[in-house]
């Protein structure tokens, strides 16, 4: 496990410097209503192909961040590139996946999962039937003529994933995909993600406040701190490659490294 | 309902009525109520008489042609209020006043402006029926989940498919108030009439009146109680689908 505290900017970093980094953020500042500082000078960057972890109490400016990079919230101050390029609003290099799933409750599941390439202006045919292979990615096939209402909150969830990965976008932004499903289907889920990580190539930001999916899931762990949010420590989990699910939850490295985050981020708890 | 222990069918309470009414009115105190017998046989009269019929044909050109006004103004007044806080702040309270306010006693100032005929009508059914409308509209587009707008956003939506969603979203809420517009209207038609008194069944009413025909002029009312309650059943029809339809969405 390699530390560094991004404060100390001066400070040799323990952590490497993404070589090839697809979103950087640059300075970046947000006050809401002239009085809350949700974030504060933020700097960071995402390597591409790895999925990055925003790690923090509630209320730390981590949807914010990430809504700030999705290109639906507009920075304070600062400026988001993603690939180079200035963020201005949302685009079609970047897909969400939200909380609440945000699905709309009067289309079925294939016209969900087909929605962003609609937008796209994808041909019916060709997006119907992405649609379809991506909802079989994430383990829906046979649920394409369902309507929302009439699945679970994790399958709804797949959902919403089918429909970000069906863009083909470079970068999946996923706001605590997780937290809205139980505990059994969320352990199946993060399993899921990282086997999704090896098929398609994509860089994925992943917001959560859960520590154990955070150390499970990332290459790297951007932990915020709040009032004003600021980065607080950079991590870099080394978990073995190629562990099964059940030794890693057994793995000296993973529970380590979960004590030593659950330590730094219990005085803002209290 | 049981008498005695015995289980009555769903009608019979109705029959007593109808039994009570038939004695008052073969006793013949009251000019007003003549036996029910006979308002059945003016039943046929009234239902074959030319008037009715051109009645029945002005109701129902006044009724639709004003909800539709209503239901076009009503939606966007609703989506205004609901999409642009200023605009709530200037209507809301002018919308809410009447939607509760007596409009009957504005029926007389819609005859002076547009007339003894079926334009007063027609605005009469869009006075009755449109603030209903607006408002449900209102509560449904206000009531969208903000994250189902940021879906449409992040995706790349145009804002005509944004204002699809949004429509979509709203609908459940839409299609109430729609419902209630629909009844008020029926409300609105009738009074419209009566009050115009020179058209429809305003004038039907005024002919059996003043020509002291009681059995036809309640062979009228029975009428149109019928008419509005089989079309209440209707509209209700209409909602359990929407009810469902609201239930499905969270
Ligand atoms: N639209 C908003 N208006 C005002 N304050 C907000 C708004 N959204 C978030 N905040 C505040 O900004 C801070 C960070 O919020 P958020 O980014 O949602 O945190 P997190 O996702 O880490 O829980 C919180 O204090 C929150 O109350
Ligand atoms: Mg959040």
């Amino acid at each position: 496990m390699t530390v560094a505290l991004a404060a100390d900017n001066t400070a040799e970093r323990s952590v490497p410097k993404p070589t090839n980094p697809i979103i950087e953020v640059r300075n970046v500042s947000k006050v809401y209503g002239g009085a809350v500082h949700a974030l504060d000078k933020i700097n960071l960057s995402f390597e591409t192909g790895h999925l990055t972890s925003l790690l923090g109490p509630s209320g730390c400016g981590k949807t914010t961040l990430l809504k700030i990079v999705a290109g639906l919230l507009q920075p304070t101050d600062g400026e988001i590139l993603v690939k180079g390029k200035k963020v201005t609003g949302p685009g079609p290099e970047r897909a969400f996946v939200f909380q609440d799933f945000a699905l709309m409750p009067w289309a079925s599941v294939l016209q969900n999962a087909a929605f962003g390439l609609k937008m796209q202006g994808v041909g019916k045919a060709e997006r119907l039937e992405k649609a379809r292979h991506y909802i079989g990615e994430v383990g829906l096939a046979g649920f394409e003529e369902k309507y929302p209402h009439e699945l679970s909150g994790g399958m709804r969830q797949r959902v919403g994933l089918a429909r970000a990965l069906a863009v083909d976008a470079d970068v999946l932004l996923m706001d605590e995909p997780f937290s809205a499903v139980d505990e059994q289907t969320r352990r199946k889920f993060q399993e899921d993600l990282i086997r999704l990580r090896e098929v398609e190539n994509k860089t994925f930001l992943f917001v959560t406040h859960s520590i154990e999916e955070a150390v499970y899931v990332s290459d790297r762990i951007v932990m915020l701190s709040p009032r004003p949010g600021r980065i607080s420590e950079i991590i870099d989990p080394d978990i073995p490659d190629g562990i099964s699910p059940d030794e890693l939850r057994r793995n000296g490295t993973y529970l380590d490294t979960v004590e030593e985050i659950w330590r730094s981020i219990r005085k803002y708890v209290e | 309902m049981t008498l005695f222990g015995y289980r009555l069918p769903m009608m019979s309470s109705l029959i007593v009525w109808v039994i009570l009414w038939e004695i008052i009115g073969r006793l013949e105190l009251l000019l007003l109520f003549p036996p029910f017998s006979e308002v059945i046989l003016a039943l046929g009269d009234v239902l074959t008489s030319s008037s009715f019929a051109e009645a029945m044909r002005i109701t129902a050109i006044s009724y639709v042609a004003g909800l539709a006004i209503a239901l076009v103004v009503g939606i966007a007044l609703g989506f205004l209020m609901g999409l642009v806080p200023t605009a709530d702040k200037m209507l809301n309270m002018w919308v809410n006043t009447f939607l509760s306010a007596p409009l009957s006693a504005l029926v007389p100032v819609f005859m002076i402006l547009f007339g003894l005929g079926t334009p007063t009508v027609i605005v009469t059914v869009f006075m009755f029926a449109v603030w209903i409308i607006a408002l449900d509209t209102r509560a449904g587009v206000q009531n969208i989940s903000p994250s189902l707008i940021e879906m449409s956003r992040s995706f790349g939506a145009s804002r005509f498919e944004r204002f699809k969603i949004t429509l979509f979203a709203a609908l459940p809420e839409i299609l109430a108030g729609v419902r209630l517009g629909m009844i008020r209207g029926v409300k609105g038609v009738v009074i419209g009439q009566l009050l115009v008194s020179i058209i429809g069944v305003g004038a039907l009413f005024s002919l059996y009146q003043q020509n002291f025909l009681m059995a036809h002029f309640w062979a009228l009312v029975l009428l149109l109680f019928t008419l509005a309650l089989t079309f209440a059943e209707i509209v209700a029809r209409f909602e359990k689908r929407i009810e469902y339809y609201a239930g499905a969405r969270s």
